[in-house]
């Protein structure tokens, strides 16, 4: 850890705190991306040094990552201190400054970019990496998504070594990046998404479904046999020795169920019990603003972030039935700048309730909600969406740079 | 009006529907059922035989691999080819566009097509990704075109099509022009649900079906298809 760095790197660290508490300082973000950019200059080896004789966790996929990055960490306190990247800047710069700012932890929960997991394997030399699913995600600017799969694989089979990969079972292109690993465990997961999956990545023949398993027809590929589950009933996750373990987690849906079964098989790997990692994940509120209640005029806004078809699907499974939703959707650089995918979501489950768009790409959605024969109305802003509801609770859906905007009417609620 | 039941078949979303396909599907359904035409849609998978007879064919975009199995199984199905020699409107996109020519190059490779479309397609310098818009083949009366791109190969058409569009901002098949149209058959580089974007391409393929004149269906409310189509002929112009 930082008492044996050497000097440059020490340098590095210090000139790093002092980039991102400027940056800070002036309004300009947390100061994770400025700041690890600063030391990895000076020290081009800085977030290897930094993570050196730490035990460190990757997580990564196209969703869930933070949510289950923030269970991981809440679960290994119970036994030490957690370097973690909470402010969602899941790239070098990012893990790098998580590190510095954290030099006595002995433990790491990163938070991972899928496209850098190659990179953070050889320079954090993790003890777990958790593959959480892949689905697709800014197709005009990142991978298809079986090639991402692909490229996963290869990684793995080069630099997993002792790794152990904690990985989702129930979706067949985590199963087959996952496979070429000596040490899996299994954690049955879920997919809410199955289109990107039709095929099997393997062999590209089809893939059959039969409740929960899937097979391969041709070269047999197929779902490993779960250690860890979602229970079917009640809020609970199942173990590898069977036995339950109550969640009442306060962030909603079975998604986030699925993440906490996560976080329970990544922290028994540490040496945390489920049984006292499970009522701390039940202390997590909110995470980056994302289920964050708000008030405002006499509504209560409930924030949910969705930034591709398999979290907006999600998130409808997470509303409650009656209360009016706001849908925002912006096509910023960082969004995508393509809005294609909005047709592969099924906005039907809305119709029947008040529902308002906004958001840059407002016209967008209104056009995709008329073919879903959903009624809608549309306005310029939140607070005119807020204007537009009435008084009571509102379920709140926004894509990546429309929640920022979001929550910063809101003082960038955490 | 002569179709009581409007059969529309999505062909093989478990290869090819990378970028919102599925919305051509719902675009026609809803424009469809406006007009008071029911509307049966099938999607047939790519394991399953393509049906005769049905009213509308559509396939979608994806990536070189299943774009090849797509090619593959379409020419031992045979069922499609008819389709378009029966007069049957088919909209293809992307790298479904690009397999009802004569050839298209996918995984570093030259593969036959189904030869519906007088056209071959290889690889481009670089990816032609962003808006994409043009000027309507007059003889289609589709009005000016409006897309988002996303692919790697450039289209050259042979004498027995006419380009869907010219093309004014980004790419199509080559910089100049557009997708391709040949009877009743029409491919296109506007990705995903192009239809959503131009209406008046959805309305043609309707009085294809069911065999009417376009400027003879009733209207449909289009206040906020055609507000959405200002806006990306605005993001076009430069501020």
């Amino acid at each position: 850890m930082s008492a044996n760095l050497p000097p440059r790197a020490k340098f590095a660290t210090a000139l790093l705190r002092t980039a991102a508490a400027l940056s800070r300082a002036t309004g300009r973000g947390d100061g994770s991306v400025i700041g690890g950019r600063v030391g990895l200059i000076v020290e081009p080896r800085l977030l290897e040094l930094l993570a050196d004789g730490r035990h460190v966790v990757l997580v990564s996929g196209t969703n869930g990552k933070t949510t289950t990055t923030r269970f991981t960490t809440a679960a290994l306190e119970a036994i030490g201190k957690v370097a973690t990247n909470s402010f969602g800047a899941n790239m070098p710069t990012g893990h790098t400054t998580a590190l510095a700012k954290a030099p006595k932890a002995t433990y790491a929960a990163l938070e991972c970019d899928e496209h850098y997991l190659g990179q953070l394997l050889d320079a954090a030399h993790p003890k777990v990496v958790a593959l959480l699913n892949l689905s697709r995600d800014q197709l005009d600017r990142a991978m298809e998504v079986t090639a991402l799969a692909a490229k996963w694989r290869q990684t793995l089979q080069v630099s997993a070594g002792q790794t152990t990969i904690v990985a989702n079972a129930d979706d067949p292109l985590i199963v087959w990046a996952a496979s070429v690993c000596e040490r899996v465990v299994w954690v049955a997961a879920g997919q809410s998404w199955t289109a990107d999956s039709a095929i099997c990545p393997n062999c590209g023949s089809h893939l059959d479904r039969f409740g929960e398993f899937w097979r391969c027809t041709n070269c047999g590929l197929n779902r490993p046999s779960p250690q860890w589950s979602v229970a079917h009933t009640g809020e609970a996750v199942v173990g590898p020795d069977g036995r339950r373990y109550d969640l009442s987690l306060q962030l909603p849906g079975r998604v986030n169920r699925a993440n906490a079964a996560t976080a329970l098989a990544i922290a028994s790997l540490f040496g945390v019990e489920p049984a006292q990692a499970a009522p701390r994940l039940a202390q997590v509120t909110s995470v980056a603003g994302r289920y964050a209640k708000v008030e405002r005029d006499g509504r209560q806004l409930r924030l949910l972030l969705a930034k591709n078809p398999a979290g907006w699907l999600e998130s409808f499974d997470m509303i409650e039935k009656d209360p009016p939703v706001v849908l925002s959707l912006n096509a910023r650089e960082v969004d995508g700048f393509d809005t294609s995918w909005i047709y592969d979501v099924d906005f039907t489950s809305l119709a029947g309730r008040k529902v308002v768009v906004t958001g840059d790409r407002r016209t967008d959605l209104a056009v995709r909600l008329e073919v879903d024969r959903v009624d809608y109305i549309v306005v310029d802003d939140i607070r005119a969406a807020i204007a537009a509801v009435a008084p009571g609770p509102v379920e709140v859906v926004a894509n990546y740079t429309a929640f920022q905007d979001i929550r910063a009417e809101f003082n960038r609620v955490n | 009006m002569s179709i009581s039941t409007l059969r529309i078949v999505w062909l093989y979303p478990d290869l090819l529907s990378t970028y919102g396909d599925r919305g051509n599907l719902l675009v026609l359904a809803h424009r469809a059922r406006a007009r008071g035409i029911d509307v049966e849609p099938m999607q047939v998978r790519s394991d399953q035989h393509i049906p005769h007879g049905a009213d509308i064919y559509l396939i979608g975009g994806g990536e070189d691999g299943p774009q090849a199995v797509a090619a593959e199984r379409l020419l031992d199905d045979g069922a499609l080819a008819r389709a378009a020699e029966s007069g049957k409107p088919i909209l293809a996109i992307c790298a479904g566009y690009q397999l009802l020519g004569e050839s298209f190059y996918a995984n570093g490779r030259c593969y036959a097509g189904l030869g519906i479309l007088d056209l071959r397609s290889d690889r481009g310098e670089s990816r032609a990704v962003g808006e994409v818009a043009g000027e309507g083949s007059p003889v289609l009366g589709i009005g000016p075109i409006t897309g988002f791109e996303n692919h790697g190969g450039r289209t050259h058409l042979g004498e027995a099509v006419q380009p869907l569009a010219h093309v004014s901002a980004g790419i199509g098949n080559d910089g100049a022009t557009e997708g391709a149209w040949a009877g009743h058959v029409v491919g296109t580089y506007m990705h995903g649900p192009a239809l959503a974007r131009n209406p008046r391409l959805a309305d043609l393929l309707l009085s294809w079906a069911v065999g009417i004149d376009p400027a003879t269906l009733p209207p449909v409310d289009d206040t906020w298809p055609e507000r959405l189509r200002s806006e990306r002929f605005a993001a076009l112009t430069p501020e």
